[in-house]
């Protein structure tokens, strides 16, 4: 009796996982539109079909040997002093470390493979986008068209982009389920990840990382255009009577407001994204104009790694001494390695 | 004169809170009428309150621990309401100003004030008496750790009616948690709950560890020790290893709110990464102080119930050591989506898969335990068996979280909270409700119903999987943790599936509450006679039930691994004859309950910024400590005629009853 219910449970179990492998075809992770999130999704599937190799063994065993050894069960052989077998211990030792150390070298690899900062190769010229995660909306500049936009992205298809992220307010996590990996943006902190689009469409983008009362309405739709297209949406933009200046422009737009309804900016000030990050490290010119006169900032050694390829690096030296100490830098190498772990924010990092 | 605290702070217009706040005085007063009307008061206080007996201090875990899930679990079913309803535009019936702090709430609760005091009112309860001794190192501070945790659950249920709580989520990531966006008094409610039981945990935590390695019984080598005894030490090792870096992150936020520093903040040089890198180097050691006693229990379990030496006892030993030590080299896999470089994430993401390995081979023992057993099915075998299952997929599912290309995607979504509920569920619920219903004789002298225990377990059991199987599948579509809301309506189903999950581990817990009630109803005819109900192997079965104030008589002397095992399998003759001696005993004090009180007044002046009450606060802890320090009449000697009373009595009620 309590063997059907047993094997019931572990029915309905398969039956939960055949449900998710079938409606795969219509969810974001299991249906992926580009090559970032395709490769994350047959690691999934590689990792998952691994450790299935222990875990039906250790299911099929579970409800085996409870049958088997059952008390009333007098066929079964009882060795109440048995309680070692080199051959066993060798075994339950050795399985779980090959498939471990196969995991692993798994692990490596696709670390570095799909290391969200490194450049994705392509034909095609990488685009690069920058989203700010405000209260609670997103702020996406594109500084090669010298526009912006609030919870509206639209990028051409096969084209492969670098979205440089970061915050104006507290943490948040820049994701688009269909096209692959997530990164955090964090005030003053220069974040990237590299994705691309292979097929056009409307894809939801949202936060993950939990922010506040507004979390839930920071979500935004991510249009993966043809060129043509992708002009279009750029000429639309270009039409709109707004534009987006810093600090006051900026200033009023970082103000918390939920569910964000979608705003273009046909011109933005120049190193807007670059104003925004340094507005935490110097006493920049944002709202926090008033605690930033005596800023006391430490003047963190100079990081010789950091140093020779920074474009912010170039632009602070024109700047004031304050906004040294101000900003890192990113660079399209990976050489940035242990950035965000040794470095933390980028104002202890960069400098004199 | 009150600081901040003025009448605004008590919700009226919230009429959720002021319901269960309601419901909540109402239970308050009925209890403290029945207690004044049986004239209970004078009992509770000398037997219980001021009691430095490490049996009495399990128990007293323990209920605080059950009333604390009710709250806990009232969250969860209010959460997967709110999200059953919340789909396509609609607003459900919890703002987010709610919503987010009930979410916090539910995180702060079951890990802090249920399973928290869980594992250290089961490592109480049964660890010196495993061992063979009298009481703890440290009775004082045993009970005065009990107390600065019930004071902390106190203070934490204050901010239901009287402020708020916080709205962060449960690790209060900064620098969402500082003054400039968390500037009500929610984060600072958090913050000196944290602390004040903080420093209970901690002392716990010195305490079991000293027992374990002091206190052990003659010939009870370590590598003699009981499983349980085993994982409990590995646990109070990580207790006392990372608790001091959760109270000095936290130390490090209260600066940032209280004196205007920078340590987290976005502003200044302030590092918010570096908030997160130490409140997980606590958070990770910290699931294994949760998971590892569970672990012991399981082993327990399977091996009285097989009638069966545990398979691998030294395989055993050493994978939950492995766990111990590498358990504080995994923290980054929490934040592979912080930005760090590709070897950075590699490295602690092959680490984490390494914990795989000890604990797969956990895994296996248990089932070889099994393997050529005589298995009795009961209550504590089923939940030993739904953990192994319900444990094995969740630590699939970790591993799969621990690949970080893999988490670039699953990080933050739906199925970290599938994955976490899979592990702790599955492990540390299911492993104490093996150990309350394993143990509970020895604690009460009856055994519990176990009709209503398995009826626990099948509804506990299968509305796990029907809760948090649809999380897994959510998160495939792109669903995050923490939302009040959702735009897509195609996920409702699931949703509206995970509350009815949510109902059925209701019934479960409703199962489990008329358990009690039928097992202390039935308690005559569940008599725990001999001490030994399930024919146990360890010494905690050899003394009476419920075991007398000394435990044992006469102290055991231990000669292998499950030597009361092999004393039954051998004839009865020793020690019976020998003569009774004086046994010293710790007195009961007063200091414990007194220094808590004043900390929880210094914990909520401090919330609402009373600095004059919180100066009475601190000034009535350091006192009353001090009276404490200068009191050396704290012990006393039973006599030996005294104990052979005791003895004399329990051996005719054992006859009368048999």
């Amino acid at each position: 009796m309590r063997q059907h219910t047993l094997w019931r449970r572990r029915g309905t179990l398969v039956l939960v996982l055949l449900c998710l492998l079938l409606t795969g075809c219509s969810s974001a992770l299991l249906d992926p539109k580009g090559q970032v999130g395709i490769e994350q999704r047959s690691l999934i599937l590689t990792s998952f079909g691994l450790m299935l190799i222990v875990v039906i063994p250790v299911i099929a065993m579970t409800i085996l040997f409870g049958w088997r050894y059952r008390r009333s069960n007098s066929v079964a052989k009882y060795l109440p002093d048995w309680a070692h077998s080199n051959w066993i211990e060798a075994a339950v030792w050795t399985v779980p470390c090959l498939i471990i150390a196969v995991l692993a070298f798994l692990t490596w690899q696709t670390s570095h493979s799909l290391d969200p900062h490194k450049p994705l190769e392509s034909n095609t010229a990488t685009m690069e986008i920058q989203a700010v995660a405000l209260d609670w909306k997103w702020l996406f500049i594109y500084p090669e068209q010298g526009i912006a936009s609030v919870n509206e992205l639209a990028f051409p298809v096969d084209t492969p982009v670098r979205f440089r992220v970061s915050s104006g307010s507290v943490m948040n996590a820049f994701f688009i389920p269909h096209l692959g990996s997530q990164i955090y943006a964090m005030a003053g902190m220069d974040n990237d990840v590299h994705l691309v689009a292979d097929k056009v469409g409307t894809y939801p983008g949202r936060s993950t990382n939990y922010s506040g009362a507004g979390f839930s309405g920071m979500t935004f739709e991510a249009h993966v255009t043809t060129p043509a297209e992708f002009d279009e949406w750029v000429a639309g933009v270009r039409a709109s009577s707004e534009i987006l200046t810093y600090p006051e422009g900026y200033s009023e737009l970082a103000k918390p407001s939920e569910y964000h309804p979608v705003e273009y900016f046909s011109a933005v000030s120049p190193e807007l994204y670059e104003s925004i990050l340094l507005s935490f490290g110097g006493h920049g010119a944002s709202g926090d104009v008033g605690h930033g006169e005596h800023g006391g900032h430490r003047e963190a050694p100079g990081d010789a790694l950091h140093e020779s390829h920074s474009e912010v690096n170039e632009l602070e030296s024109a700047s004031s001494a304050h906004h040294q100490a101000a900003i890192g830098h990113v660079t399209n190498q990976h050489a940035s390695e242990d950035r965000a772990m040794s470095g933390y924010p980028t104002s202890v990092e960069a400098g004199g | 004169m009150f600081g901040k605290l003025t009448l605004d702070a008590i919700p009226y217009h919230e009429p959720i809170i002021m319901v269960v706040a309601a419901f909540m005085a109402i239970g308050g007063i009925a209890l403290l009428g029945a207690l004044t009307y049986y004239r209970k008061w004078g009992w509770l206080w000398h037997e219980w309150f001021t009691s430095v007996d490490h049996k009495k201090l399990g128990i007293m875990y323990f209920v605080v621990a059950l009333v604390m899930l009710l709250r806990g679990f009232a969250d969860a079913i209010m959460m997967r309401t709110q999200l059953a309803m919340a789909a396509g535009g609609a607003a459900g019936y919890l703002p987010p100003e709610h919503y987010d702090q009930i979410f916090t709430a539910h995180g702060v609760i079951m890990i802090f004030f249920v399973a928290m005091p869980m594992v250290i009112g089961l490592m109480n309860l049964v660890v010196p008496l495993q061992i063979g001794a009298r009481d703890v190192a440290f009775p004082f501070l045993n009970n005065l750790s009990f107390w600065l945790f019930a004071v902390s659950a106190v203070l934490v249920n204050i901010s239901l009616v009287v402020g708020e709580f916080a709205k962060t989520g449960w690790l209060a990531y900064a620098p969402l948690s500082g003054i400039e966006f968390s500037p009500g008094v929610g984060v600072d409610y958090w913050i000196w709950a944290l602390q004040i039981s903080g420093v209970g945990t901690t002392l716990t935590g010195i305490n079991f560890f000293v027992t374990i390695l002091k206190m052990r019984t003659k010939g009870m080598t370590m590598f003699r020790m009981p499983i349980f005894t085993w994982t409990s030490l590995c646990a109070n090792v990580l207790i006392i290893a990372s608790f001091p870096i959760l109270t000095a992150t936290v130390a490090l936020l209260t600066l940032d709110r209280y004196f205007g520093m920078h340590f987290f903040t976005n502003d200044f040089g302030g590092n918010m990464m570096m908030y997160v890198n130490l409140i997980w180097a606590w958070g990770h050691p910290e699931v294994y102080i949760l998971i590892l006693p569970a672990f012991g229990v399981f082993s327990e379990v399977i091996a009285t119930f097989a009638r069966k030496r545990l398979f691998g006892y030294n395989t055993m030993v050493w994978a939950t050591v492995a766990i111990t030590l590498l358990s504080f080299i995994v923290w980054l896999h929490h934040f592979f989506t912080m930005g760090a470089g590709a070897n950075v994430n590699a490295f602690f993401g092959i680490m984490t898969m390494i914990i795989a390995i000890p604990t797969g081979v956990k895994v296996f023992n248990w089932l070889f335990t099994i393997f050529r057993g005589s298995l009795e099915l009961t209550s504590p075998v089923l939940w030993t068996l739904g953990f192994i299952i319900t444990f094995t997929l969740g630590g699939m599912t970790g591993v799969m979280l621990a690949v970080p290309a893999a988490n670039f995607v699953l990080h933050n979504s739906l199925f970290v909270i599938a994955h976490f509920h899979n592990v702790i569920i599955g492990g540390v619920v299911f492993g104490m409700m093996a150990g309350l219903t394993y143990w509970f004789p020895k604690a009460f002298g009856f055994t519990l119903s176990e009709k209503w225990g398995k009826r626990s377990f099948w509804c506990w059991f299968i509305g796990f999987y029907v809760a948090f199987m649809p999380l897994y599948v959510l998160s495939f579509f792109g669903a995050v943790r923490r939302m009040q809301s959702y735009a897509n309506p195609e996920w409702q189903p699931w949703m509206i599936l995970a509350w009815v999950g949510a109902v059925i581990i209701m019934m479960g817990i409703a199962c489990t509450i008329i358990q009690f009630w039928v097992s202390i109803r039935d308690r005559k005819q569940n008599a725990d006679i001999t001490g030994d109900p399930w024919h146990g192997r360890t010494l905690e079965w050899s003394t009476s039930s419920p075991a007398p104030f000394y435990n044992f008589a006469r102290l055991p002397e231990v000669g292998d691994i499950d030597s009361f095992w092999s004393q039954k399998q051998r004839s009865k003759e020793q020690l019976e004859d020998a003569p009774y001696t004086d046994i010293h005993m710790p007195r009961n004090t007063v200091a414990g309950p007194i220094i808590s009180v004043f900390a929880l007044v210094l914990g909520f002046a401090l919330v609402w910024h009373i600095w004059w009450l919180a100066a009475v606060g601190a000034l009535g802890v350091v006192a009353s400590f001090l009276a404490r320090v200068f009191n050396d009449d704290i012990d006393y000697y039973v006599p030996a005629a005294e104990v052979e009373r005791i003895e004399r009595e329990h051996q005719q009620r054992l006859e009368a009853q048999a």
